[in-house]
């Protein structure tokens, strides 16, 4: 196999995990490694199931996680960790935001949402991080903070320095929204840090 | 060297800036809108919306007869409206170099078919060049401009999904200065395609095809990578980066011109090639020219033919080989949904309980046809949902009057849905139509249109009246609505369904995302539990605001309705304070409340 590492984001239109995926990007390119970013726009985009492939090493070719391929999985949603389920592997870690948003036919009672999905994510052997960001988020005192606290988290798993993060979202964000993002970068960073 | 990270859209606008493109033209369409509006970025460059992609691609070959660089570019269902000009353009050929970028979808992530535009190239006789990435994207379209005045041509450059909206690794370089002609030279001989000229230019046209395969035997771009010679691969696009990491060691031919094609350098490879497979996403294009030069190869018998391709599909096909993937889990599904808020819900709404046969149109109102508005009943292309409803009266008469509607966006009736308002009326119909009128063309992202009073460039223009428009077709009835007032609403389609003659209903409210949408100051609404009887009806608007909270049988006996079951709920974070749940509740049980400043 290649040198290649998978991140599969995953979540709901609207959550921001295009500026997550970006800021993850931006930092492994400025590490030297290439970079390969697919995104879907257009339809999918309203309120649907939104998924981002990122893949980086020496070389990458395919814009796309193989099934079973995926190492490392930021699922911005917790029931949305599951959808792709497929993409996973026995060695995949899994960060899951437990913030739940539910679906129109869950919203209007028809269906039920899916009972407790973190077990069930373990049963598939994977290795899982749970974090209700949403509650972090506002405790920093900013609810949008949520993806960049995930970042936070998935940046433990990779070959990059926690100052070029620190540098890019400095770069990325409204000035008077650097000193949150930092904080919450920071905060999500512990959370992996320490041994679960 | 100079690095940017940058999807295959904004590389293929920055290969044209750098280039020297100096007239722009689109219509927007996923997976291809960002390449206009990253134009826009770029001051030397006149970027438009067009109305549609057939006058897109007539501005750009304008602006090529006038000798400077243009470009349209389009999603793949685009082409078919721009082919007309297309088919002909390559008879005229150019004076300033001439790209028309179609951008595919397989696997139709947004659209309503998958086709393959390489067969574009092949039916049209122009050459198209397919890159790979976005680094590609950037410097085929400056290729492909040189090319187009070396060999006096349009040139098709064609991206997928995956290349469009891909984000990679692009070395950005600087841009060329083009000479503006003084004047516009006259060249009927190449420009007028009467008969007698077009019959000269069909030989040039066919010459030209001559030389460009020559040409692609010595294309840098297209170009073998020697590995294993047990299996050869021969590939474009996309999927040549999922041969490469599907089969690393494999040997591969990697084509970045799928038309015309090189032919000696196939024959040369696949003579040094024990097993030689094509592999390619949508239509046997490659495969099946590369069986015509009397190659043997496997294509299509092993590699689908539908969706989209990844490494693993191409190894599965090829090895028949298959990983143990975890089993799946059943979820409620996630599809996309209209906005809280959204103004084209009250139209659907009261369709829903019209139970008229709705004759549909593409945009974000196609997911009217969605559970639990469900009042879509045909959607075809843009433009379609006009002729679709006048077929159908033409059809049944009078059985189906009062019980058929048409629904069309605004962009969509100025991109295609004028004409066939005019066919109605010309031809004695009587539909209704509703033209959807959110203010934008909100699908693929607020482009402004025709009717927004904006253009691409951001500067202020005239806004068409499209209540007069109707008028001027001949249309004498066309009432304006408030589609947040669902009893209004009713009322007019009511009116409307009942006359024996066009009636246009312009349905006029503001896409709920616009950002000058999202900073009105707008109220709220709650319900009042008291008076939620559980009916349920609120929630047949499919709002994403409103919820469903049951409750027990004791709560139920002690509210006095011991048979109910639940009550609605109002998010305050997602309610934008539309009002038509108030409307539609009979209980006056959801009622205005102060909101937050």
């Amino acid at each position: 196999m290649t040198d290649t590492t998978n991140i599969l984001f995953t979540g709901v239109g609207g959550q921001g995990i295009l500026l997550a995926s970006e800021i993850t990007s931006d930092a492994l390119i400025e590490t030297g490694l290439d970079v390969k970013k697919s995104e879907v726009h257009g339809m999918a985009q309203r309120g649907g199931a939104v998924e981002a492939h990122l893949r980086f090493g020496k070389k990458v070719y395919s814009p796309l996680i193989e099934p079973g391929g995926a190492d490392l999985q930021v699922s911005f949603e917790l029931m949305e960790s599951l959808r792709y389920i497929q993409y996973l592997k026995p060695e995949s870690k899994v960060i899951v935001n437990t913030q739940r948003i539910y679906p129109l036919s869950v919203a209007t009672g028809l269906m039920d949402y899916p009972e407790d999905v973190i077990g069930k994510l373990k049963d598939y052997g994977v290795e899982v991080y749970p974090v209700d960001a949403f509650q972090m988020a506002k405790e920093i005192g900013e609810v949008r903070v949520v993806n960049v606290i995930l970042v936070g988290m998935l940046s433990r798993f990779l070959p990059v320095k926690e100052e070029v993060f620190f540098d890019i979202i400095k770069s990325r964000v409204k000035k008077q929204f650097v000193d949150v993002n930092l904080e919450a970068f920071k905060r999500g960073r512990e959370l992996t840090g320490r041994t679960l | 060297m100079k690095r940017a990270f940058l999807s295959g859209n904004e590389a293929i606008a920055r290969g044209a800036y750098e280039a020297g493109l100096r007239v722009a033209s689109a219509y927007p369409g996923t997976p291809s809108t960002e390449i206009l509006e990253n134009l826009t970025a770029y001051e030397e460059i006149y970027s438009e919306w067009a109305p549609n992609e057939k006058v897109a691609l007539e501005v750009a070959l304008g602006a090529s007869f006038a000798g400077v660089r243009a470009m349209a570019s389009m999603k793949h269902v685009g082409l078919n409206v721009a082919a007309d000009p297309l088919f002909t353009a390559a008879y005229t050929g150019v004076v300033g170099g001439l790209v028309v970028v179609t951008a595919d979808d397989p696997a139709m992530h947004s659209s309503q078919n998958e086709q393959d535009n390489r067969n574009y190239a092949l039916s049209a006789k122009v050459p198209m060049l397919e890159p790979s990435d976005s680094e590609e994207c950037r410097r085929f379209t400056k290729l492909a401009f040189e090319l187009s005045e070396q060999f006096d041509t349009p040139v098709l450059l064609r991206t997928t999904t995956r290349i469009s909206h891909v984000k990679g690794i692009v070395f950005p370089e600087d841009p060329i200065k083009p000479k503006v002609p003084e004047g516009i030279v006259k060249m009927p001989e190449k420009f007028v395609m009467l008969p007698v000229h077009a019959r000269k230019r069909k030989l040039v046209l066919h010459e030209r095809i001559d030389s460009l395969r020559e040409f692609s035997n010595e294309f840098k771009e297209n170009r073998i990578h020697w590995g294993e010679r047990s299996i050869g691969f021969i590939t474009s696009g996309v999927s040549y980066c999922y041969v490469k990491e599907a089969f690393p060691d494999a040997s591969v031919l990697k084509l970045s011109m799928v038309y015309p094609l090189p032919e000696r350098l196939i024959k040369e490879f696949a003579g040094q090639v024990e097993k030689l497979y094509v592999v390619e996403e949508l239509d046997p294009f490659l495969e099946l020219q590369i069986k015509a030069m009397g190659i043997e190869c496997t294509g299509k018998e092993v590699i689908p033919a539908w969706g989209e391709l990844d490494q693993y599909r191409i190894k599965k096909a090829i090895t028949g080989k298959e990983k143990k993937l975890f089993q799946s889990v059943e979820l409620p599904p996630r599809p996309p949904a209209m906005c809280p808020g959204c103004p084209h819900r009250g139209v659907f709404y009261t369709l829903s309980r019209l139970k008229v046969f709705v004759s549909g149109d593409i945009g974000c109102y196609t997911l009217g046809a969605l559970k639990p508005l469900s009042s879509m009943d045909t959607c075809v292309c843009m433009g379609a949902s006009i002729g679709n409803a006048h077929g159908i009266e033409k059809a049944l008469g009078t059985k189906v009057k009062g019980k058929v509607v048409a629904v069309i966006g605004d962009s969509t009736f100025i991109h295609s849905g004028i004409t066939p308002l005019i066919d109605v009326v010309y031809n004695r119909g009587s539909s209704t139509i509703i033209i959807l009128d959110n203010r934008t063309t909100a699908m693929t992202g607020h482009q402004g249109n025709p009717a927004t009073g904006k253009t691409a460039m951001g500067e202020d223009t005239v806004e068409i009246d499209l209540e007069k428009l109707c008028r001027a077709v001949g249309v004498r009835r066309v009432q304006v609505i408030n589609p947040h007032r669902i009893d209004e609403t009713e009322k007019v389609i009511r009116e409307e369904l009942a006359v024996d003659e066009p009636s246009v209903i312009i349905s006029k409210a503001p896409c709920a995302l616009l950002p000058e949408e999202r900073k009105r100051k707008k109220p709220l609404y709650a319900v009042d539990t008291e008076l939620c009887t559980g009916c349920r009806v609120c929630l047949g608007l499919g709002c994403p605001a409103i919820s469903w909270s049951p409750i027990s049988r004791e709560e139920a006996i002690k509210r006095g309705r011991e048979k109910q079951k639940g009550l609605s709920v109002i998010s305050e974070v997602l309610c934008t304070g539309c009002g038509e749940c108030e409307i539609v509740c009979k209980f006056d049980a959801i009622k205005e409340v102060p909101g937050d400043d």
